[in-house]
Order: C-alpha cells, then sequence, then structure tokens
C-alpha cells in the first residue's frame, strides 16, 4: 500500500486517479501512523517551496518521514516533493529542505539563456544514465515526460538516473538508496509515467 | 531538448463537444471523454476543455465531465471558459483541471491573474486572449469574440504576465475557422513582448499549417486546434510523424 502524504499542499486528483487507474492500493493521509504502517511513501507537492516545507514541518510528518526513509522504506517526492528531499533550496531565499539526498535547488533565473522560458513547461525525453533504479524498469532512453517547474536540483551526477536538457542538464530522477525523486509528473506522463507509478507501488526494492 | 506541443481543443456544451466557424454555427462532435481517450492514444501532448455553457446547472454538468476524463486520460488538461475567481479555479482545479485559463474573467477583474498566481503558482495560470485586428491594431474581444474591450493586446498580454500568467493561448480571431494557417504576424509580436511559453490558435487547416507555424515561428510552444481534429481533417499522429520528419522537436 502506498500512502499519499496529504499535508495540504497540491492538488492529488490525477495522482490518485492514476494509482485507482493502475488498480493500485492507496491512502491519501496526513497521519503518521499511515505514513509508518504502509509499505510506500510518496510526497506530492507543487508551489512555494518555503510554504510546503513549512506546512510539512509544522504537522510533524517531515520527521516521522525521514525516520521511514532510514529504514530502508521506499520514498518517491514528485516534482515540489522531490525538490524538497534534498538539503536546501534557493528559492527566494534559503530554506531547509529534509536532507534525504545532498544537493540543493536552484532556480533556472540567471543559469539558462533568456531565449530559454520559464518556467520549464513542456515533454521532454529522459536521458538514463549508468546509474540504475527499479523505478525506471521499462522505461527507455529518449521517453518523454512532462515538466512544469522553475527551480532544479543541483547535485552529484551519482544521484541521478535521468537527465532531461533544458539548456542546463536538469536531474529528472534522482535517488539515494531508498530514497527517490521525479522533477516531471508522473501522474501526469501518460504511458511512461504510469508505468513508473506502478514500479514504484510494486517494483522489487532489493 | 523541450518538444513542441499539439493541443486539441474540446468546446463542451451540455456534455458534447462543439465545434464553430468564426465563433458561430456550433456542431456537434462527440462525447468529450471519449475524445479526448481518442486523442491521449493519439498523441495528444495536452487538452484543453473550453466550458462554453452559462448556466451554474450545466457547470456542474461540465465539472463531472472533467472528473470522468481526468480519471482516465494521464496528460495535462487546461480547462477554460466561466472562470471568474478564485473559486472558479479551485472548482475546476479539485475536479481534475491542471491548469485553469483565464479569458474574459481577468478582463472584468484585471486582479484575477495575480490572485490565482499567488494561490496556484504561475504554471497553474494560463491567460487566454481572443484578438482581432481593428484600425490596424490588435484590439482583445471579451465575451467569445463578441465585444472589442478597447484593449490593446500585446499591451495587455505583458501587464498579465506580469501579474504571473505562466502561459498564454494567442487566439486570433481573423484567422479562426478560416483554415488559412495561424496568425504568423500577430504570434510574432506575442512572442517578443514575453518570455513566457506562448499557444498559437485560430488558422489550423491542415497539417502544413502547424509545420509553417513551428517552421517560421521556432519560438512558438505549441499548436492548438479543435475542428481539423474532430473530423479528422489532421490525424495527430500523422502530424507528429511529419514534425519529426521535419526536424521539429516532438514526442512520439
Amino acid at each position: 500500500m502506498v500512502c499519499i502524504i496529504d499535508y495540504g499542499v497540491g492538488n492529488l486528483f490525477s495522482l490518485k486517479s492514476s494509482f485507482a487507474y493502475l488498480g493500485a492500493e492507496c491512502l491519501v493521509s496526513g497521519n503518521p501512523d499511515d505514513l509508518r504502517a504502509c509499505d510506500r511513501i510518496l510526497l506530492p507537492g507543487v508551489g512555494a517551496f518555503s510554504d510546503a516545507a513549512d506546512k510539512l514541518r509544522r504537522t510533524g510528518l517531515d520527521r516521522v518521514l525521514i525516520e521511514e526513509a532510514s529504514k530502508g522504506k521506499p520514498v518517491l517526492g514528485i516534482c515540489l516533493g522531490m525538490q524538497m528531499l534534498f538539503d536546501k533550496s534557493l528559492e527566494d531565499g534559503e530554506w531547509r529542505g529534509l536532507g534525504l539526498i545532498p544537493g540543493s535547488v536552484v532556480p533556472f533565473k540567471g543559469a539558462i539563456p533568456d531565449n530559454f522560458k520559464i518556467p520549464h513547461i513542456g515533454w521532454n525525453p529522459l536521458e538514463l544514465t549508468q546509474e540504475r533504479t527499479w523505478l525506471l524498469d521499462g522505461v527507455r532512453n529518449g521517453d518523454h515526460v512532462y515538466f512544469v517547474h522553475s527551480y532544479y536540483a543541483d547535485c552529484d551526477s551519482r544521484f541521478v538516473c535521468a537527465y532531461a536538457e533544458y539548456s542546463v542538464r536538469v536531474p529528472a530522477v534522482v535517488r539515494s538508496g531508498n530514497v527517490l525523486g521525479c522533477q516531471f509528473h508522473p501522474e501526469k506522463s501518460s504511458e511512461v509515467g504510469l508505468r513508473i507509478l506502478k514500479n514504484f507501488c510494486e517494483g522489487d526494492i532489493c | 531538448m523541450i518538444t513542441k506541443r499539439i493541443i486539441p481543443c474540446l468546446d463542451v456544451r451540455d456534455s458534447r463537444v462543439v465545434k464553430g466557424t468564426n465563433f458561430a454555427n456550433l456542431n456537434d462532435v462527440s462525447s468529450p471523454v471519449e475524445l479526448a481517450g481518442r486523442y491521449s492514444q493519439c498523441g495528444a501532448d495536452e487538452l484543453v476543455f473550453y466550458d462554453i455553457t452559462a448556466s451554474a446547472e450545466s457547470r456542474g454538468i461540465f465539472t463531472d465531465i472533467l472528473r470522468e476524463t481526468a480519471s482516465r486520460v494521464f496528460i495535462p488538461l487546461t480547462v477554460g471558459g466561466g472562470i471568474n475567481s478564485v473559486e472558479d479555479f479551485d472548482r475546476v482545479l479539485n475536479s481534475g483541471a491542471d491548469k485553469v485559463s483565464v479569458n474574459s474573467g481577468a478582463i472584468r477583474n484585471p486582479k484575477l491573474v495575480s490572485e490565482a498566481a499567488l494561490k496556484y503558482g504561475s504554471q497553474c495560470v494560463v491567460l487566454s486572449c481572443d484578438i482581432k485586428r481593428v484600425d490596424g491594431k490588435f484590439a482583445v474581444f471579451a465575451k467569445g469574440g463578441r465585444e472589442n474591450t478597447g484593449l490593446e493586446a500585446i499591451e495587455w498580454i505583458r501587464r498579465c504576465v506580469g501579474e504571473g500568467a505562466g502561459e498564454v493561448v494567442v487566439n486570433s480571431i481573423d484567422t479562426d475557422g478560416v483554415k488559412k494557417g495561424f496568425d504568423i504576424e500577430m504570434l510574432e509580436k506575442v512572442l517578443k513582448a514575453v518570455n513566457v511559453p506562448v499557444i498559437a490558435s485560430g488558422g489550423a487547416g491542415s497539417a502544413d499549417d502547424f509545420i509553417s507555424l513551428f517552421k517560421q515561428l521556432p519560438d512558438i510552444d505549441a499548436g492548438l486546434a479543435a475542428s481539423v481534429f474532430h473530423f479528422g481533417t489532421v490525424s495527430i499522429s500523422d502530424l507528429k510523424k511529419r514534425m519529426r520528419d521535419e526536424g521539429i522537436p516532438v514526442r512520439i
């Protein structure tokens, strides 16, 4: 059973629908007991980093999430949820993240030429790296996924399982042990995205 | 490299998809949920659902259709039509929309864009603009293209992007329904004015029109159309293969 963390950030309609479509059991909850009881935890998120990180902290779910991740439970962050897995974000200031993957979240602004639009919106192909993850089983190099974001992760390449090109190399799928993240929206990425979500529900984590 | 998007637009009234020529003479086409599923399978990159109903009760039917579609189709969904307040944003976002497009609502209440962007983020707010040449100037029209607002289009778009609109749909009333190609001149002016994604709408009559759009305007992000897709004049999968063969970045 996957638990989608409900901490009052973002729209969970499509994520819930994707799991229902896949016939996978999922629970949307902000209750620490549910996070402890489930097999896998999904951290969603859209909007501003500081606001989301603050909400997660105020509910105390940040500590539960870190505890469960340290026990080896698979955790998947999506979009802003992925960004929160890192040490910090430089979105309008400097904000502390969960520190589950080493690295920071930095703005596209100033890092890419003016003719590249911000946000990075649209379908971009994945460039798979040497770093393998069961999350991407069945996903091929060049498969397209749907991105919407204005900040991206700046981290060591050993944590990156797939990049996307947007003037800079954007970490698209990141991994540190059992902690995983997608910068794009798998629930909006058609067949490829559904495959990734299915892997997350059923994948062999060993 | 990011790909150019092909976006079918579904005008929905009384739970059916309709499409007009120059905004009049609407013809029924098909079931929105089925059509959306078919387009997604054929490679549509995104869908726009436009609610052209007026009454509160049909608004409820529209929301049901949206939910049903979003439960079966897993590509981005933009919803427009009848968006006048932040509560309208809530209503459609809670029913499966990913982005919300504002048009007349923003003209009536210019704070709508900034309020919605603050609450949901710019990526969620799409400015849709119906533009027509009047006395050699680009004028913004409201109410489905029936009313000249007197606003100058480029200035209006620049202002809304400044307030937080994250994408702009430019619909040329001059080329809409004429099927002789997109309004390159108008689109070029908008592309020069803003640095957010710009979606071309109005005028597609053939696959050639899309090819020529992306070739002439390399900065354009997407092409949107309705009837050419609904009536099968342009097949999305064939169009995307042609785009690939022409060297235009595309998702296949």
